[in-house]
């Protein structure tokens, strides 16, 4: 994190149909409905079912000017475990961290990713399977971050899922969203 | 600024453009969908359908009937909008012509791409350029906060009785039209009623004054109709500049023609869009490392502003010029930096410029390659190579 320029820069990895853009985008939201400056973009082409995707998300307390895809971010945010993980956490900065959906535990995961590297693990599919009754993982990914990386405060993150979603949807994927909260490891 | 008129909320570009179009309380919309613009339309018939705005939609067939339905709107006195991307910019090209030939004041939002073929949904400026000499006013915003700002400060230009001219907000497909930031916008639209209230200052199509518009003219008239449409455009850049000025003296947010960042190097970086952004940073890490670069954005692209570009030109040992489209078999393939040469050779100015083509078909272009581009041009600077041709950076030969 560059506390020089406050600001923190997120990768998002998933595959299309899992709400990776929609997080991006949501976490964003929050950050500004906090008062903070904060960008969101999906990088395009993969807009397919299945397709791995990438998005990115700027959280600052300072304007951000930059419109460069994240090529070395602060937190990488995974939210299919059959991604490729060290392909997602390419450029990684030394003291980042990355966040994995995984029903694995961290001693595993820790020794596939190797040390050096920070990780937080929330069981994120389990958790959508449960409460939203289908594999939409990101909401609960956003309660992860939101505990792991307390950039953005969890009541703005409940504001920008209201904004986006209808009410029944929108209270479902809170709950989802404040069950990782609690149950993140890291 | 979150306050009684203002409210704080995160949109993209597409979606600045929809509520600049709904805050100018705009009459009829025609449009076709394509990508990246639709988010635009789809916005603005959200906006309808909720009784946000009062307007009509029309649904075309093709972008060149969207053009055609805006003509005829316009025509009768309505306010119109519509937006457009690459493919369908280019169907509408005739229209273009038409709609700045009949003097009327249109408004379109373009989220700028690559043109086909190979196919490409990606950004650029090649459309936009391409539509160069329409005689269309073409603004190039580089925030969604400006694209929203400038929709409403488009249609005080267009409607001017000294310009009635069609005008275009340009922004990058993608890097902006879908990339989220934060944008201020109005709690309530009628802030902007007087600033540009709604006035038919042009000739209309009246069944109690019949009148024929867009008849044939003859070689002993067709030259003054296209030369009156020179003094259009000719006298619209003050009205620009003017409308800017009331604008911030109104709201608070200031624009201008040409906008200069850390001023008073004297090697500069002068590029449109949001490409600018990335600059800007690029800037602030050289600066940071102790080379003093200053930034131009080129806000204004037709019509070209000679005047602002000369003064923050005139005193810099060299000039880089970041284009984003190419000109097919131009002396120099970079538009803005042909144009810049051309002027500062009329003003007997002799500042070299380095053209360099950069972003085409969204070709990731970062911080480390504004400060590679420069790295480049000061050492050809140095060894006293003036470079007549555009650079094309990072393409495989």
């Amino acid at each position: 994190m560059d506390i020089e320029h406050k600001r923190v820069e997120i990768r998002w990895h998933g595959r299309g149909g899992q709400g990776t853009v929609t997080a991006s985008i949501i976490l964003a939201e929050a950050a500004i409905y906090q008062g903070k400056y904060a960008q969101a973009y999906p990088e395009f082409g993969a807009e397919r079912r299945g397709a791995p995707v990438r998005a990115y998300t700027r959280i600052s307390e300072e304007p951000i000017y930059s419109r460069a895809p994240i090529i070395n971010p602060d937190v990488v945010v995974i939210l299919d475990p059959s991604l490729d993980k060290k392909l997602c956490i390419e450029g990684l900065k030394p003291n980042g961290i990355v966040i994995l959906n995984s029903g694995r535990s961290l001693d595993i995961l820790r020794k596939e990713l190797g040390s050096g590297v920070k990780i937080a693990r929330i069981d994120a599919t389990k958790i959508a399977l449960e409460i939203i009754k289908a594999p939409f993982v990101n909401m609960a990914m956003l309660g992860a971050i939101a505990r792991v990386i307390p950039i953005v405060d969890i009541k703005y993150i409940e504001e920008a899922i209201r904004e986006s979603f209808r009410a029944r949807v929108a209270e479902a994927n809170i709950q989802a969203m404040r069950r990782a909260f609690e149950e993140v490891e890291f | 600024m979150e306050n009684s008129i203002w409210k704080r909320i995160p949109l993209n570009s597409n979606y600045a453009a929809a509520y600049g179009a709904k805050d100018s309380d705009v009459d009829v919309v025609a449009a076709y969908p394509i990508t990246p613009q639709t988010p635009a339309v789809e916005k603005i018939a959200d906006f309808i359908s909720n009784g946000e705005l009062n307007a009509e939609m029309i649904h075309v067939e093709s972008e060149h009937s969207a053009m055609s339905a805006c003509i005829g709107a316009a025509a009768v006195g309505a306010r119109t909008f519509t937006a457009t991307s690459a493919q369908g910019l280019e169907l509408m090209h005739e229209l273009l012509h038409i709609a700045s030939g009949l003097r009327l004041p249109i408004v379109m939002a373009v989220a700028s791409r690559a043109l086909s073929a190979p196919l490409s949904i990606w950004g650029d400026y090649s459309d936009v350029i391409n539509i160069r000499d329409t005689s269309w006013i073409i603004l190039i915003a580089s925030t969604a906060q400006e694209v929203y700002d400038s929709i409403i400060q488009a249609y005080k230009i267009a409607e001017d009785p000294d310009v009635l001219l069609p005008v275009v907000v340009a922004y990058d497909g993608f890097m902006m039209s879908h990339t989220y930031e934060l944008v201020y916008v109005a709690k309530n639209p009628e802030i902007f009623r007087d600033y540009i209230p709604k006035k038919v200052n042009w000739t209309i199509l009246n069944v109690e004054k019949p009148i024929t518009m867009g008849a044939v003219a003859n070689p002993d008239w067709y030259y003054e109709f296209k030369y009156q449409q020179v003094l259009a455009m000719k006298r619209s850049y003050s009205v620009i500049k003017n409308s800017a000025k009331e604008f911030e003296k109104r709201y608070g947010r200031s624009y201008d023609t040409v906008e200069v960042y850390n001023n008073g190097g004297k090697i500069a970086v002068l590029t449109y869009g949001g490409l600018f952004g990335t600059v800007v940073e690029a800037i602030d890490y050289m600066n940071k490392q102790g080379t003093q670069i200053t930034g131009i954005k080129l806000r204004l692209f037709r019509p070209f502003p000679l005047q602002e570009i000369r003064k923050v030109i005139e005193d810099l040992k060299m000039l880089i010029v970041i284009d984003r489209a190419i000109s097919f078999g131009a002396p120099i393939e970079g538009t803005v930096a042909m144009e810049i040469s051309a002027l500062l050779h009329r003003e007997s100015i002799d500042i070299p410029i380095y053209s360099y083509i950069a972003s085409i078909g969204q070709r990731t272009t970062t911080e480390e390659d504004i400060i590679g581009i420069v790295k480049d041009a000061v050492k050809l600077f140095e060894s006293g190579k003036r470079i007549s041709e555009s650079i094309y950076w990072g393409v495989r030969e």
